[in-house]
């Protein structure tokens, strides 16, 4: 491999290890931190790639377009969403065992992926890059890079950012971190802590809803498309340490280089590469990397 | 919830028939019971529909009969699921006793159900499946195919890569058995041609994280780049290789199924991309037109490869029961006749290998807008060698 090679190859790793990040920014925060088994996440993100496709034409036509309005109204439907869905279900599960977490969140995937199936249909359909990200890089005199691809990485790392300083330096922060930890001990302290899991339950679908609109431009909306992001992002998890973004940041990363290289290097084993390195870190670390707490 | 339903009218239609004097059974016109196998849900829903409205049209056409014998259906959904694809279709051919069986879409469940056709010697008519096996080692006489088998989607693709000048070339598919047999074809007909496969590039079923692989193609720098994917991932396999900036650089082939279905999703990245199939669009024969209009008028939408074959399977099942007159008893003779069949299919016609898979001719398509349109045959009468066939 020769050395222009490789540092593409290193572009490739770091903008899909962010693109994963994005992707599991969201189950970091419902599963990580509120310490809730979502199977539903990859449901969440289909979610957010249909509106992004189903959206679009309709906020054309009522405000006259636009890539952020889109993301925007997305957005805002995906918080309704997630503030109704804790209420309806997510609430009584908290003092549950897993099991029950586990069985109801795949009852979700089920149905939403049959409403997608009622209100789409089952067809594979493409979303617009918007005209203003379309260019690319050239690469060397054969390849060039999409300016997309680096639009999502810049996308991540504003995200991974601002989730940093949320959690750990705001108020707002400090309650949901303390909330994950003792519930009882909060709620007496005088912090609605109903209210407050589910505005960060909602901002956790939100953010899921999000990344797969920003991804569907690359990826393509299908059936099934939840299902195929859900393992790698509990992978991501896992790894990183359960409720810690700066472990989730570091296991997308590491995961993004493993695969990548993986695929070139050892191509008949790229397939089980990124869980041998799960079970490795385990065996090393066995509550991930950065365990928080 | 359509199993349950077929099973309760079955346990109704049994209580029914026995609580019955036994003769009225006898006075029953003579029918044939069909049992459609397919995939009702999941990602092959669309194209398990596309079959059930193949075959049924042409059985509408023939006013609900065919070869003399009235068409009752009894359907599974197999949710292209190959691990329920046993009981699936054991249940068909033990409870229902249907007398053959129609399906199915995805290659891993049409295997198990070539395996339980030949062993409980119950007719199978394959209506897309690929996978060279079913015409290969486990052929049987009472085991037919109406689409194609991958060597045949991508061995001429190897002719016409290397006619057009190109010398070198990398191949690159999801590492699954489909894929490895569309490759290999690929690979026998161009090495045969004078062209050499440099790289033969795989990633696991069903990641779609190209851009490393890309990055690969770009430092390899072949003459052409042939590639299998399906739906979502040929979606964005095509896109993903004119964003890299290879397209207008290495040009892209492959077997049909990386544009067929998915061009409105690929939109100008599949645009001039050369294809092999048995089907395409703008063949312009009587046949085929008429084949189309009767289709989306019945259906209100346009026909595409898989009802085409769903309608074949039809018709050679007609020609079959036709030649006994519609006695099924005669096995023999009913499947000597329908490996005989020539077969007047909207693709062109065609009859059967020795192995019963379709000897046919396989077009070179070109996109163009939202059309595979066909530009020329790229091998006539195409049959598969059908290794491992002993009958």
């Amino acid at each position: 491999m020769d050395f222009n090679i490789f540092l593409i190859q290193s572009l490739n790793a770091l903008q899909y290890g962010l693109l994963l990040f994005l992707i599991a920014s969201g189950l970091t925060l419902i599963f990580g931190i509120m310490n809730v088994i979502n199977l539903a996440h990859g449901s969440f993100y289909m979610i957010g790639a249909y509106m992004a496709f189903g959206l679009a034409p309709l906020i054309e036509s009522t405000f006259g377009g636009g890539f952020f309005m889109t993301m925007l109204a997305g957005i805002a439907l995906a918080v309704v969403l997630g503030y109704l869905l804790e209420w309806a279900f997510f609430s009584y599960l908290y003092d549950r065992d897993h099991l029950q977490q586990v069985l109801m969140t795949y009852g979700l995937i089920l149905i939403f992926e049959e409403i997608r199936s009622l209100l789409i249909g089952d067809d594979v359909h493409g979303v617009q890059i918007p005209a203003f990200l379309s260019g690319a890089i050239p690469l060397g005199d054969l390849m060039t890079y999409p300016i997309y691809r680096l639009f999502i990485s810049a996308v991540c790392i504003a995200l991974a950012i601002a989730m940093y300083v949320v959690l750990n330096r705001t108020r707002l922060g400090m309650m949901i971190r303390a909330g994950s930890t003792n519930r009882e001990m909060v709620q007496s302290l005088g912090i609605n802590i109903t209210m407050l899991y589910r505005v960060v339950f909602a901002a956790g679908v939100a953010i899921a809803a999000f990344a797969g609109m920003v991804a569907a431009p690359v990826s393509s909306v299908y059936p099934g498309m939840g299902n195929s992001v859900l393992i790698i992002c509990f992978v991501v998890v896992v790894i990183g340490g359960i409720g810690s973004i700066k472990g989730a940041l570091v296991a997308a990363l590491l995961i993004g280089i493993v695969d990548t290289f993986g695929k070139v290097v050892f191509p008949q084993a790229a397939g089980v590469l990124v869980y041998l390195l799960m079970a490795i870190i385990l065996l090393w670390k066995p509550n991930g990397l950065f365990k928080a707490g | 919830m359509k199993q349950r339903r077929t099973f309760v009218m079955t346990a109704v239609a049994a209580g029914l028939a026995a609580s019955m004097a036994m003769p009225t059974a006898f006075a029953q016109a003579k029918k044939i019971k069909v049992g459609l196998m397919i995939p009702a849900t999941g990602t092959f829903a669309a194209l398990g529909t596309a079959i059930e409205n193949g075959f049924r049209l042409h059985v509408a056409e023939q006013g609900g009969r065919l070869g003399g014998l009235e068409v009752e259906f009894v359907k599974v959904d197999d949710e292209s699921d190959p691990s329920k694809a046993t009981d699936n279709v054991n249940r068909l051919v033990k409870r229902d006793n249907v007398d053959v069986i129609v399906g199915t879409v995805h290659s891993g469940v049409a295997m198990a159900m070539a395996k339980v056709a030949k062993d409980s010697g119950t007719m199978l008519i394959i209506p897309n499946a690929g996978a060279d096996a079913i015409t290969g080692p486990m052929c049987a006489p009472n085991i037919f195919r109406t689409s194609f088998s991958n060597w045949q989607s991508s061995y001429a693709m190897g002719d016409v890569v290397a006619k057009q000048g190109k010398k070198t070339a990398v191949t690159i598919s999801w590492k699954y058995a489909a894929g490895d047999e569309m490759m290999n074809a690929f690979k026998e007909g161009f090495e045969k041609a004078g062209g050499k496969v440099v790289k033969s590039l795989s990633l696991p079923f069903p990641n779609v994280e190209f851009q490393a692989l890309l990055t690969e193609i770009a430092a390899t720098r072949p003459d052409a780049v042939f590639s299998f994917f399906a739906g979502a991932g040929a979606v964005k396999f095509v896109n993903d290789y004119a964003a890299a900036g290879l397209k207008q650089n290495i040009p892209l082939y492959g077997p049909g199924f990386i544009t067929d279905g998915t061009l409105e999703a690929q939109g100008a990245s599949a645009q001039g991309l050369y294809t092999t199939l048995h089907y395409a669009d703008g063949l312009n024969t009587p046949r085929d037109n008429a084949f189309r209009a009767a289709y989306s008028k019945a259906y209100k939408i346009q026909p595409d490869v898989y009802a085409v074959q769903g309608y074949d399977a039809a018709q050679l099942l007609r020609i079959g029961l036709a030649s006994v007159g519609g006695d099924l008893s005669k096995k023999e003779a009913l499947y000597k006749a329908m490996r005989e069949a020539k077969i007047d299919s909207p693709r062109g016609p065609f009859t059967l290998s020795a192995a019963n898979n379709p000897v046919q001719d396989i077009y070179l398509r070109q996109v163009q807008g939202k059309e595979n349109k066909v530009v020329g045959i790229a091998a006539k009468s195409l049959a598969d060698p059908a290794r491992g066939c002993r009958m």
